[in-house]
C-alpha cells in the first residue's frame, strides 16, 4: 500500500479508491472506500439510516465538474473528502477545496489526488488539503519538500486567515522609509 | 506555518539612490518572497535539467516565471507593475541585456520587457538580480493572473480623479501567488484607471477597473468585466458601477472564482473569462458573480482604511518646485526652433502641476529598429536623464514608449537634446509612425507573420515628419498572429499577419480605437502580401488626406465616410496594374 502525506507526515494510505462510478448497492461499499460523489449520494441514506452499515468508513472523492454544494449535509459527518486533479493545471479542485473549508466548514480529512506532486503542494496545503496522494514518478518524502516553498504570502488563505495587509504594522508607511533612508 | 506574527520590518538603507522616489517600496515580506521565488525557481531548474521533471511538467513552471521557449531561444518576460520604473531599476534591465542577453530589451505592450535571447540555466541568475532592485518576473505568463497595468501618466495627469497606483499595487500583491488561482482556464489580464481618458485600454480586458468617486464623495470601483482582443475581440461589460474600495478583493475572489470553477477548459481558444461571460450573458455573469462576493463579504480579505493610507502614502507627490505656468524661457526656444516645437506638441503632455511636463520618449524611430527596442546603453541613458530631470523615476506605457513625468518647462530644451542623442526624439506620439507592434515571426514562434518589416515599411513611406504631422493623430497597431499583442483591433488601421500556404499575408481592419470611445476594427477585405502592405497603407492614407475635412482626424473620417472609399483604393493597386 502506497504512502500519501497527511498532516506533514508520510503515513500508511488506509483508504481505497474507488474509481468507477458505477452504481453500488449500500452493503456492497467496503469499510475504508472513498466513493465517487454520484455513487455516495446514491447510497449514503442507506448508509446512514442502516444501524449495521452506519459504523463503516466511507469517503468520498469530487471531480473537477462536482459540485461541493452537494454535501454540504454530510460535511459533519464525512471522514475524507477527496479532490481530484485529472491534470496539475485544471485548477478547479483549488477553488473546491476553499469552499469546503470556508463555506462548508469542512473539517476532516481533505485529500488531493491524481496529477498532484511536489510543485502543487503549497497552493493546495493553503486551500486548505492537508492529505496529498503523490503522482507514481515523485516520491512522498521528495513531494514534502514543496510545503516549504515560501515562508508567507500575501493572501487569506486557510493556514493563515488574516492576510498581509492586516498583519503589516501600519507604521511601515512611506515616511518611515524616508526615517531609515534619510542620511542623518 | 501558521505565521500571523508579523515580523518583517527591514532595516537596510534606500540612501544609496539619489532621490527618494515617489513609488512602492518592498518590505521584508515583498522581499522575503521574491528572494524564495528565485529559489524555488532555481531548484526547479536544476531538477529539469537533471531530468527528475519531464517537459510537460516544467512548461508550466518556467511559464509562471515569465519563462517561453520561442523560436531562436527562451524569452524572458520582466513585469513592470503598472509601469513604474526607478533609474536604479532601468540600470538593472540594461546591465541584464547586456550580460545575459544581446545588449538590447524589447518592451512591450502590457508594460513588461522582454528579453529574446537568454540561456535557461542563467535565467534563474537572471531573476536574482531582478530580486535585488525590487523587480521579478512572477506571473508574466502561464494561466494565472498576470502583471497588473495602469495609465502611463498615473498621478500626475490634469484629467485625474484619483492615482490609480496604489489599487494597483493591491491588485498586484493580491494576485502574486494566490493560492486559489495559479491554474486558470487561461491567462487573465487587469487594467486599472481612473481619468476622463481612459489610457490603460480597460474596456479590452479581463477586467478592467474605473476607480471613481460617488456622489458622497466616497472612492469606489466601477467592474468592467470579459472585454479582450485575441481570436474573439470584445468590449468589456460593466458588471458594477460602484464597488466600495474596501470590498475591491473580495470581489475579485468572486469573479476569479466563477471563472476558475466555470470558464472552459476543453478549447483554448474558448478559454478566456470573455467566453465565459458570451455564453453565460453578462447580466447573468453579473448575478454568479454578487451571489459568490454575497458569501465573501465583510470577511477577512476586506481592505482596512489603514492599508489603503499605507499604500497611498508611498506615492506621494515628489518636491516639486513652485514655478510659474508658462516658463518664458522655454516658450522662446519653441518659437526660435521649430523641431523643438514640434516635439513638445507631440511628445509632451500636460502636468496637473504648473511649469511641468511629462516627456515621452519615442521607442520607434525611423530606420527599421524594432518598436519598443531599447539597447543597454539606451537605457542606461535614458536612467541618467530621470536622475537628472526627473526625480529618478520613468515610466513604461503600453504604446512601448518611456516616459520621463515630471520634467521642468526650463530643462525641456535640454532633455530633447539628449533624447536625440539617444535616437528616442522622433516627435511621433500619437502619429502614423508611433507603431506599436509585437516582436512577431522573426521571434516568436507563434506567430504566423512578421510585424517589424512591415513596421519599417511603413515608416519608410512616411519619413516626411511635416506630413505625418499634419495628418494627425492615427494609431497604427501590428499583430503576427491572431493572439493580438499588437492590440491591431483597436489600431484605427490594424494589421494581422496571417498564414497561408507557408506565405506571409496581412489582413487589414479600419475604424478600431482605445480609450473611452474603444470600438474594434473591420477587416476591408482580402489579405496583402509582404510586398503589398505597406503601399496599401499609404494609399488608405492618402484617401485620408484627400477625402477629410480640414483639420478632421483619421478615426473621424473613417467613421464618417465608413470602410468603402479606403477599400476601393486600397485595393485598386497600381504595381499590379502595371505588371
Amino acid at each position: 500500500m502506497a504512502n500519501i502525506i497527511l498532516n506533514g507526515a508520510v503515513v500508511p494510505n488506509t483508504w481505497t479508491l474507488i474509481e468507477s462510478v458505477e452504481p453500488l448497492a449500500a452493503a456492497d461499499v467496503a469499510e475504508g472506500s472513498i466513493l465517487p460523489l454520484s455513487v455516495w449520494l446514491a447510497v449514503r441514506e442507506t448508509l446512514l439510516e442502516n444501524p449495521a452499515l452506519a459504523g463503516k468508513r466511507v469517503g468520498v472523492w469530487l471531480a473537477p465538474s462536482d459540485e461541493p454544494g452537494e454535501l454540504v449535509d454530510d460535511i459533519a459527518g464525512l471522514p475524507l473528502i477527496a479532490v481530484q486533479f485529472p491534470a496539475f493545471t485544471d485548477g478547479r479542485g483549488y477553488s473546491i477545496g476553499r469552499l469546503l473549508r470556508e463555506r462548508y466548514g469542512y473539517k476532516g480529512e481533505m485529500r488531493a489526488i491524481g496529477d498532484v506532486g511536489r510543485d502543487h503542494l503549497f497552493n493546495l496545503f493553503h486551500c486548505g488539503f492537508n492529505a496529498f496522494e503523490i503522482k507514481a514518478s515523485q516520491t512522498p518524502e521528495h513531494a514534502l519538500e514543496g510545503l516549504k516553498a515560501f515562508s508567507d504570502g500575501y493572501q487569506s488563505s486557510e493556514q493563515r486567515k488574516l492576510p498581509a495587509y492586516r498583519r503589516r504594522p501600519h507604521a511601515q508607511t512611506a515616511d518611515s522609509w524616508a526615517e531609515i533612508s534619510s542620511p542623518s | 506555518m501558521q505565521s500571523n506574527g508579523y515580523s518583517h520590518i527591514r532595516t537596510d538603507s534606500y540612501a544609496a539612490f539619489p532621490h527618494q522616489t515617489t513609488m512602492y517600496k518592498y518590505d521584508s515580506l515583498d522581499q522575503t518572497l521574491v528572494d524564495e521565488r528565485v529559489t524555488q525557481f532555481r531548484d526547479q531548474t536544476r531538477r529539469f535539467l537533471a531530468g527528475e521533471l519531464s517537459e510537460d511538467e516544467f512548461r508550466p513552471l518556467r511559464l509562471m516565471n515569465g519563462l517561453y521557449v520561442q523560436r531562436h531561444a527562451p524569452m524572458l518576460r520582466v513585469a513592470i507593475p503598472y509601469g513604474m520604473l526607478a533609474s536604479r531599476q532601468l540600470r538593472m534591465l540594461g546591465h541584464i541585456a547586456r550580460k545575459y542577453d544581446r545588449g538590447y530589451g524589447h518592451f512591450s505592450t502590457r508594460q513588461n520587457i522582454q528579453y529574446n535571447w537568454p540561456k535557461l540555466e542563467t535565467v534563474p541568475d537572471i531573476l536574482a538580480d531582478l530580486a535585488n532592485v525590487e523587480m521579478h518576473a512572477i506571473q508574466t505568463s502561464g494561466n494565472c493572473v498576470r502583471n497588473t497595468t495602469s495609465d502611463q501618466f498615473a498621478g500626475i495627469a490634469h484629467d485625474e480623479l484619483v492615482d490609480p497606483r496604489p489599487y494597483c499595487e493591491l491588485i498586484r500583491q493580491w494576485s502574486t501567488f494566490h493560492p486559489e488561482f495559479t491554474f486558470l482556464p487561461r491567462k487573465f489580464k487587469i487594467a486599472v484607471s481612473s481619468s476622463t481618458e481612459d489610457r490603460a485600454a480597460t474596456l479590452v480586458h479581463d477586467i478592467g477597473l474605473h476607480i471613481v468617486k460617488n456622489d458622497a464623495g466616497e472612492v469606489g470601483v466601477r467592474v468592467i468585466v470579459g472585454g479582450g482582443l485575441g481570436r474573439t475581440p470584445i468590449i468589456g461589460h460593466i458588471i458594477r458601477e460602484f464597488l466600495p474600495r474596501e470590498e475591491l478583493l473580495n470581489y475579485l475572489d468572486a469573479i476569479l472564482r466563477t471563472y476558475n470553477r466555470y470558464g472552459r477548459r476543453d478549447n483554448k481558444y474558448k478559454a478566456r473569462i470573455k467566453i465565459l461571460v458570451k455564453e453565460l450573458t453578462p447580466a447573468k455573469f453579473a448575478a454568479e458573480v454578487e451571489a459568490e462576493w454575497a458569501n465573501l463579504k465583510g470577511g477577512p480579505v476586506v481592505v482596512p482604511e489603514e492599508e489603503f493610507a499605507r499604500l497611498e502614502s508611498f506615492f506621494t507627490a515628489p518636491a516639486y518646485e513652485q514655478l510659474v505656468a508658462c516658463d518664458a524661457g522655454f516658450e522662446r526656444k519653441q518659437l526660435d526652433d521649430r523641431g523643438f516645437a514640434r516635439w513638445v506638441e507631440q511628445n509632451t503632455f500636460h502636468h496637473k502641476v504648473p511649469g511641468y511636463r511629462a516627456v515621452t520618449l519615442s521607442l520607434k524611430p525611423y530606420g527599421g529598429i524594432p518598436p519598443g527596442d531599447a539597447t543597454a546603453e539606451q537605457m542606461e541613458g535614458v536612467a541618467d536623464l530621470a536622475d537628472r530631470y526627473s526625480f529618478g523615476e520613468l515610466r513604461v506605457s503600453h504604446e512601448q514608449n518611456l516616459i520621463l513625468a515630471d520634467v521642468k518647462q526650463s530643462d525641456l530644451y535640454d532633455v530633447w537634446q539628449e533624447a536625440k542623442k539617444l535616437g528616442f526624439a522622433t516627435p511621433n506620439i500619437g502619429l502614423l509612425t508611433n507603431i506599436i507592434a509585437c516582436p512577431g515571426g522573426d521571434f516568436c514562434s507563434l506567430a504566423n507573420a512578421r510585424s517589424l518589416p512591415v513596421a519599417a515599411a511603413i515608416q519608410a513611406r512616411f519619413e516626411d515628419l511635416d506630413y505625418v504631422h499634419d495628418l494627425g493623430p492615427i494609431d497604427l497597431n501590428i499583430s503576427g498572429c491572431i493572439n493580438a499583442c499588437g492590440h491591431h483591433h483597436v489600431g484605427h488601421i490594424g494589421i494581422l499577419g496571417v498564414d497561408k500556404d507557408n506565405q506571409e499575408f496581412y489582413q487589414v481592419t479600419l475604424g478600431g480605437a482605445q480609450g473611452n470611445n474603444a470600438s474594434l476594427g473591420k477587416v476591408i477585405g482580402p489579405s496583402f502580401s509582404a510586398e503589398e502592405i505597406a503601399p496599401a497603407v499609404q494609399r488608405i492614407i492618402e484617401t485620408f488626406a484627400e477625402k477629410r475635412h480640414e483639420d478632421e482626424t483619421f478615426i473621424d473620417t473613417v467613421r464618417r465616410l465608413g470602410l468603402e472609399p479606403f477599400k476601393a483604393r486600397a485595393y485598386d493597386k497600381p504595381e499590379l496594374k502595371a505588371a
